[in-house]
């Protein structure tokens, strides 16, 4: 065969397979999603058999890089759908005008789940599954290293469990951010970060994606992992060695699905929302592989024995979720994590190594030594950012603009380097502390 | 019509041919290399700022991820290194049975994206991985290699190191056997022999290797994400620009850095090489040259080739275990093992398998096609500004897929294409142009090397005897080229198919989606890290069977050609 010939071929079969890209071309209906093609695949299958010629086009980004993208997209080139866990990332697209009110939800779903409305009550957008946080484990990791099972997000500042924990970054994972801010709401400003930094300090990763933390605790990496439900119970229906608990301090909180503003096919992405909050649609959220929790309370008759039920009573969530506060400090919470735990954790990690260490040499005699371990702690386990300070509305609001010039980008490096740099020297002031105390046991 | 040369040196095709591929070279690497450039320079209402270098710098995080970077590419570079060149030196210059398999088996780790590779890793030499419940169960203790910063040299080094490998092989049978001979008469053996002679003469090689390797693991973005390293600078530059948006001028300033690194990694190894006559009057190792080892030498030889490629394969047996494995957790192997991931890669995803080949397949299709004709140019014609082509072409290499990615991002920011009114961003088609820019250098670096190899005299035959221009072309210059077109394109088809860094953020939707950016995306899921393993095997699978049939195809038109020589 002459190459020539070869050459003209290939592109003959190129030029085909353009052609036939481009006439497939019929309805499109365009979503960004944070969810897994687990989930997306079914919904995508299901929904196109009952609309022929219609052709879902699923755009995986995770929740921030997805506000970022529908921000970003030109004005009459939106994406249509906008799918994801976090509560407050609907808030945020609301407020800069990106989503559209749309007023077909189902009225069987109930206003509430706990005090926190299931629906966006102006009608930007819809819960379309619950979801809780909590905690997974290995079981044959936990066994292999003779580790209590946790209970309580409180179980993991305790020295056994230091290495062995795992959680993601909530600039990275929206379903993280709404568990810090869980913690946060649930504890308090100063208490929920004192107990965040205990246990990131205990943490053998901050993991990049928020499915990090399930792929660690499924394949052994991890012992524990600080989770959204769904990734607990899917693993362990698929068969992973894991199991899942809800802390009493969680929340059950929406995930949710919104119609963006100026959609190219807001017809087709109405329809697409409605069948979601269907029956039907429901429905398809039981599957063993998906394993969330519907909004539709009749669909729990349908599911597997044991299937934890948050409107039976199952789940037992203590923090009424604000969103309000959460939206307002977004990006304030994601930047503190980041500057003082996510990238310092090298040494939050090594201090917090040296304070278990020291205290269970110490077993509370010495009260020199004590009052070195305390202020160890004190160093260590304090929040860059004071409660006080994030009541400061000029403050939020620096980091809620997203528009970023010169000098206001060099306000912001500046603040965060000077947490990154804080946070570091106390945890290495820390570090010696607690050696300091640990050498006078001796 | 002119038929020879002309007084220009050049007919009007020719000019033509050479505009259009300045066109296309302006548009998607000049252009938005430029626009990225431009931005972390620029002011909010234009004008010449150092301010966002001054807020990178101000970050420690910045700098921390700067010498991170550096640091994981210089000893990946090391690393890779001691696995390249006792495979090599071995290899070459002593009998060694099965030396032609153990080269083959060496190239193996590039046909697999790295960062399938460090999945698997994890499974293998991870905090819970096989060897370490072994050593666990043993010694009571582990080996760290897959923490942090650890963990990505040791992925990059053993994915990489097939750079150094290809080019030290190459070099090292090049060597004149009669210097290791003289220094062997006047006394020289073992180390001193290796250190003295043959290492530095073979030098070339080796720099043109392990620069490669630098300005790659400089660039790589799925492995450090994969394991969860953040601090270095292609993840910061990915994080900023998706997470805060296209705007973040830090984003842009990384860009900069990542390309000035590559520019100096590039810069330096031509350095190196500049001034020094490293030419050698014998080519070719000739079987004489080939040194015998002693029995224990060759046993002891064995043995480390054996680990070695036991290593560099472990990435390819971890995956292809996790592929067939039904639940593997926290064990030395899985517990059971099943076909069910094959089948649901094939009922789900055919159409990342076809994405793939298209998109790879038309990107290195571009390549030899632009690689031919700007060969042709070069060699061929004496066109004015010809060799600033060929600069351009090559100056992608020192362009990092990130970069890339973010400078299409914000030049085709809302620009739709005709007819369709898609997003040029959110199309296939930009995907397919970065794969073509990226890989044009190595297409139009075996189309030179053919040309070169053949005489001008072939053509000015055919002239002569009444061929035009193009008709010569086609039907001789061409066909005789086709060996060195067809290692183009299958460098260009393999290297496209694996990559992650562009593909992962020019990568719109799940069905337009390639191979790579499948394989990331299964493995987001609990039920998909099988299925994402049995992606990664069909990718090696598809890879290394073109790579093969392209060998046959050699072989072939070899045994055709002297066929009709003989006939005739």
């Amino acid at each position: 065969m002459r190459l020539s010939s070869l050459a003209r071929r290939l592109a003959g079969a190129a030029l085909l397979g353009a052609l036939g890209c481009a006439s497939a071309f019929g309805q499109a209906l365009s979503i960004v999603t944070s969810f897994p093609k687990d989930l997306t695949a079914v919904y995508k299958q299901a929904f196109e058999k009952r609309n022929p010629g219609v052709r879902v086009e699923i755009q995986n980004k995770g929740t921030s890089a997805g506000v970022a993208y529908v921000r970003e997209a030109p004005a009459n080139n939106k994406p249509d759908i906008f799918w994801a866990s976090a509560p407050d990332a609907f808030e945020v697209l609301a407020k800069d005008g990106l989503l559209a009110r749309y007023d077909g939800g189902n009225p069987a779903v109930p206003a509430k789940i706990g005090s926190y409305p299931i629906n966006d009550p102006r009608g930007y957008y819809y819960g379309q599954a619950l979801a809780g946080y909590g905690l997974m484990w290995n079981t044959r990791y936990l066994k292999a290293h003779k580790l209590p099972e946790p209970r309580e997000w409180a179980d993991l500042v305790k020295p056994v469990y230091h290495g062995h924990a795992s959680i993601s970054s909530p600039s990275r994972s929206g379903t993280t951010h709404l568990t810090v801010e869980t913690i946060l709401q649930g504890e308090g400003w100063e208490k929920g970060w004192s107990q965040m930094l205990q246990i990131a300090g205990n943490c053998a990763a901050i993991t990049e994606r928020s499915f990090g933390v399930p792929e660690g605790v499924n394949n052994g990496q991890y012992g524990i992992g600080l989770v959204i439900d769904f990734f607990g119970l899917s693993a362990k229906a698929s068969g992973f060695p894991v199991e899942f608990h809800y802390p009493s301090v969680t929340a059950i909180v929406p995930a949710n699905i919104g119609l963006i503003a100026n959609a190219k096919s807001a017809e087709l992405g109405k329809k697409f929302i409605a069948f979601t909050l269907s029956d039907e649609g429901q429905q398809l959220l039981l599957d063993p592989k998906i394993s969330r929790l519907p909004v539709l309370p009749a669909t729990y008759a349908r599911a597997p024995a044991g299937y934890p039920n948050p409107y039976g009573g199952t789940i037992k969530a203590k923090v009424n979720f604000d969103s309000e506060l959460s939206e307002q400090r977004y990006f304030l919470v994601s930047a503190i994590f980041d500057h003082a735990i996510t990238f310092r954790h090298k040494e939050l990690a090594a201090a917090s190594k040296a304070i278990h260490d020291a205290s269970a040499k110490l077993a509370g005699r010495n009260p020199k030594a004590q009052a070195l371990l305390k202020e160890a702690r004190e160093l260590a386990f304090t929040p860059v950012v004071g409660a006080d300070k994030v009541k400061d509305k000029a403050f939020l609001a620096l980091f809620r603009d997203t528009k970023r010039d010169a000098a206001k980008t060099r306000q912001i490096t500046g603040l965060e380097q000077y947490w990154n740099s804080v946070a570091r020297k106390n945890y290495e002031r820390a570090q010696e502390l607690a050696t300091q105390a640990a050498a006078m046991a001796r | 019509m002119a038929t020879g040369p002309g007084q220009a040196g050049y007919t009007r095709a020719q000019l033509a041919a050479a505009l259009l591929i300045a066109a296309f070279l302006a548009a998607f690497l000049i252009v938005p290399v430029g626009m990225v450039v431009y931005v972390a320079f620029a002011e909010a209402g234009g004008g010449f700022t150092l301010s966002h270098f001054e807020s990178f710098f101000q970050i420690s995080l910045m700098q921390e991820s700067f010498w991170n970077s550096l640091y994981v590419a210089g000893m990946s570079v090391a690393f890779a290194t001691l696995i390249a060149v006792p495979l090599a030196y071995f290899t070459v210059r002593f009998r060694l049975r099965g030396a032609l398999i153990i080269q083959t088996l060496g190239v193996l780790p590039l046909i697999m994206p790295p960062f399938v590779g460090a999945v698997a890793m994890q499974l293998i030499f991870g905090r819970s991985g096989s060897v370490n419940l072994i050593l666990q169960d043993a010694f009571g203790a582990g080996l760290p290699v897959m923490d942090g910063l650890n963990g990505v040299i040791f992925v990059e080094a053993l994915h990489y190191f097939p750079f150094v490998l290809m080019n030290l092989v190459v070099a090292l049978s090049n060597l004149d056997s009669a210097m290791e001979e003289s220094a062997q008469n006047l006394g020289a053996s073992g180390f001193r022999l290796f250190r003295r002679i043959v290492f530095p003469l073979a030098m070339p090689g080796y720099v043109a290797g392990a620069s490669l390797v630098f300005v790659k693991v400089f660039d790589d973005l799925g492995t450090p994400l994969v394991l969860n390293v953040t601090n270095m600078l292609a993840p910061q530059a990915y994080l900023r620009i998706t997470s805060i948006g296209i705007d973040d001028p830090i984003g842009y300033v990384i860009s900069v850095l990542m390309i000035a690194f590559s520019l100096f990694a590039l810069w330096a190894s031509a350095l190196a090489l500049r001034g020094r006559d490293y030419a050698t009057l014998q080519r070719g190792g000739s079987s004489l040259a080939r040194r015998r080892l002693e029995p224990r030498q060759a046993a002891a030889a064995y043995a480390w080739i054996v680990c070695v490629l036991l290593l560099v394969l472990s990435p390819h047996i971890g995956i292809l275990l996790l592929s067939f494995a039904k639940v593997w957790s926290f064990s030395v192997l899985p517990d059971a093992f099943t076909v069910q991931h094959y089948l649901t890669v094939l009922e789900d995803s055919p159409r990342m398998i076809w994405n793939t080949v298209l998109y790879c397949g038309l990107a290195a299709f571009f390549d030899v096609v632009f690689g031919t004709a700007i060969a042709y140019l070069i060699l061929r014609t004496r066109l004015p500004l010809r060799h600033t082509l060929d600069f351009l072409a090559s100056a992608a290499l020192a362009i990092p897929g990130v970069v890339l990615a973010i400078g299409y991002l914000r030049t085709f920011r809302g620009l739709e294409m005709p007819f369709t009114g898609e997003l040029l961003t959110s199309s296939w088609i930009l995907l397919v142009i970065a794969y073509a820019v990226r890989r044009l250098p190595y297409a139009l670096r075996s189309c030179m090397a053919a040309l070169q190899q053949l005489h001008v005299s072939l053509e000015e035959a055919a002239e002569n005897l009444g061929a035009t221009r193009q008709r010569a072309i086609g039907r001789i210059v061409v066909p005789l080229m086709a060996g060195g077109i067809l290692a183009g394109f299958v460098t260009s088809f393999m290297t496209a198919a694996v990559e992650l860094s562009a593909t992962i953020m020019l990568t719109a939707s799940q069905s337009a989606a390639p191979m790579s950016y499948g394989i990331y995306l299964y493995m987001q899921s609990a039920a998909g890290r099988g299925a994402g393993a049995a992606l990664g095997v069909l990718a090696v699978l598809i890879v290394a069977l073109g790579t093969y049939l392209s060998h046959r195809f050699l072989r072939g038109r070899a045994a055709d050609l002297d066929r009709q020589t003989q006939d005739e």
